[in-house]
């Protein structure tokens, strides 16, 4: 028999998240911080305009681009919020959550050898999308010292002939860290000068603490030049509902919409009209919940203190990033022991990508009484390390 | 700092104050001070715990009375209030728009114990012209809380990226 399948696709390597799912999927008492979604469930306001949707029989198709009330109330939110500015007729297109638009830039984006940047430790889907888009991945690997943000000198040495695309992944999973706008004026700056194009992924937008998020694409120039994907999984908590969008200048969007168009028809209409009534009366849910967050990210902070165990703070998103170097464990190890001693479930850092050697992606997306039993774990375990 | 100490407090008063510090961002001394002040204003009045009775072999009855009373001169309906909420029995009393004047809720032991406060105390006490007393079924939600356990099990899987 012929071999059935591409060797594109099997030479990806799977996630390193799944590895680590199956070894804690088997430990029935396990207290998991490892979870990459809300612990909220999503406002009933917002279910109940699902199930009304439902009610009514708007069970049929929308349009590619998505329902044109919530193409509407996306570039109103994104005005609002962020001081962005795009055309709902054809600078906007909703996806089946943030990942579709991941995947929908790059393919619209890429020639087959087109270099794209990509900052690591970062999400875990970009690398295998820039690979099935024909492109050529290029590891940038975020340090410690620089709280892991994307500095313009590292950025700058990684640019080649061949550079077309910059993955910007802010606020970040795993690590939590955030681009300031004196940041971004770097890296803004080097796009232009470069000719380049910015993907960037602003999923956890309304998940920073003390400070705004800032898009890239409010820059003067850069609007032209970015793609912003966002959506509503983290910051409404609806991550089951598949939903996010993508916008950019009419000529790439149009394109992703093509894809879109053939691959995927439409994004769920319940969840599109759940969406709607997000956007329309959301505000004091996502207030609401990034505050609990705030409160959670400040209580691991001190608890990590008073163990002594090494973190940079971050700003952004619901999780931390804690090194544990001193251990002189890699961070699988010290994840497996973790969980096999102590019964507590985190992600190692390099599920991220190798840069993320040494860390570990701790979660705050679950209930303080949870985060303080789950601490007072991790600390009797490296209690023992250390003695 | 007074308001996001009630938002945690209100939903779980058992937080130790080095919690709560540690959740702000703060040292518990302030807010030690700060939950001490709140208690002298009065803005904190008391720590009572929700508990679901249908759930314990103990009976517990709830009643919900709207009493119509004559307001007094110079005193208005809080004379009339205060004479209510004096009574132990009495766990409410609010003065209401609309139709009637004052929600009484009570809690007895009995439906019997109940009758018995409603004619002999209340019904007859000056003033109050009129009850009708409607008795509690069942609770689904309280202070914000759900009394029985929608879901018990994380639905989310252990760990996603």
């Amino acid at each position: 028999m012929r071999n059935p399948l591409s060797k594109k696709v099997v030479n990806i390597e799977p996630s390193g998240i799944r590895k680590f799912f199956d070894i804690v999927s088997e430990m029935k008492d396990a207290i998991s911080l490892g979870v990459g979604e809300p612990d909220f469930d999503t406002p009933w306001h917002i279910r109940e305009e699902g199930i009304y949707s439902l009610e009514r029989g708007r069970t049929f198709y929308t349009s590619n681009a998505g329902l044109k009330e919530l193409k509407d109330e996306i570039v109103k939110y994104l005005d609002r919020r962020f001081g962005l500015n795009y055309n709902p007729a054809g600078e906007v297109y909703v996806t089946v959550g943030g990942s579709e638009a991941i995947d929908g830039a790059l393919r619209a984006m890429l020639d087959e050898g087109d270099e794209v940047i990509l900052p690591q430790p970062s999400y875990v889907s970009y690398e295998p999308c820039i690979v099935l888009a024909n492109g050529v991945p290029v590891i940038i690997e975020l340090k410690e010292e620089n709280e892991f943000k994307l500095t313009a000198a590292e950025f700058e040495a990684a640019i080649t002939d061949k550079t077309k695309v910059l993955i910007l992944p802010y606020p970040n999973n795993p690590t939590g860290a955030i681009m300031t706008r004196e940041d971004l004026k770097g890296i803004a700056d080097l796009v232009i000068k470069h000719d380049l194009y910015v993907i960037s992924d602003e999923i956890y937008s309304e998940l920073t603490y003390g400070t705004t998020h800032v898009s890239i694409a409010s820059f003067p120039g850069m609007k032209e030049r970015t793609i912003v994907i966002n959506g509503f999984s983290k910051s409404y908590a609806m991550t089951g509902w598949r939903l996010g969008y993508a916008c950019g200048p009419k000529v790439i969007i149009e394109q992703m919409l093509k894809i879109h168009q053939f691959a995927i028809m439409c994004a769920p209409t319940t969840s599109q009209y759940a969406a709607v009534e997000a956007l329309r009366n959301g505000d004091d849910d996502v207030n609401k919940m990034r505050i609990a967050y705030d409160q959670r990210r400040k209580f691991l902070m001190k608890t990590f203190k008073d163990i002594g165990l090494r973190c940079f703070e971050p700003f952004g998103a619901f999780y931390v990033f804690p090194c544990i170097k001193e251990f002189g464990m890699t961070s699988d190890e010290f994840a497996t022991r973790l969980l096999d001693e102590e019964k507590i479930a985190v992600v190692p850092g390099t599920a991220f990508g190798s840069s993320g050697e040494g860390f570990l992606r701790i979660s705050y997306a679950y209930s303080i009484e949870n985060l303080k039993e789950a601490l007072e774990r991790i600390e009797r375990f490296i209690d023992k390390q250390r003695n | 700092m007074k308001k996001q100490i009630l938002d945690i407090i209100s939903k779980n008063s058992r937080f130790s104050t080095e919690d709560i510090a540690s959740m702000l961002g703060t040292d518990s001394k302030t807010v030690e001070d700060t939950i001490k002040e709140m208690e002298e204003d009065k803005v904190i009045c008391g720590y009572p715990t929700l508990i679901n009775w249908d759930n314990t072999d103990f009976e517990k009855v709830t009643a919900l009375i709207e009493v119509n009373v004559t307001p007094q001169r110079d005193m208005g309906f809080n004379k009339v209030a205060e004479r209510i909420y004096k009574f132990e029995e009495v766990e409410s009393v609010y003065l209401m728009s609309g139709g009637f004047d004052l929600t009484v809720i009570i809690e007895g032991k009995s439906m019997k114990e109940v009758a018995r406060f409603v004619s002999e105390k209340l019904s007859t006490l000056e003033y109050v012209n009129s009850t009708a007393t409607y008795f509690v079924l069942k609770k689904y939600k309280e202070h914000g809380l759900t009394m029985a356990h929608e879901k018990d099990k994380e639905e989310r899987m252990l760990i996603t990226p």
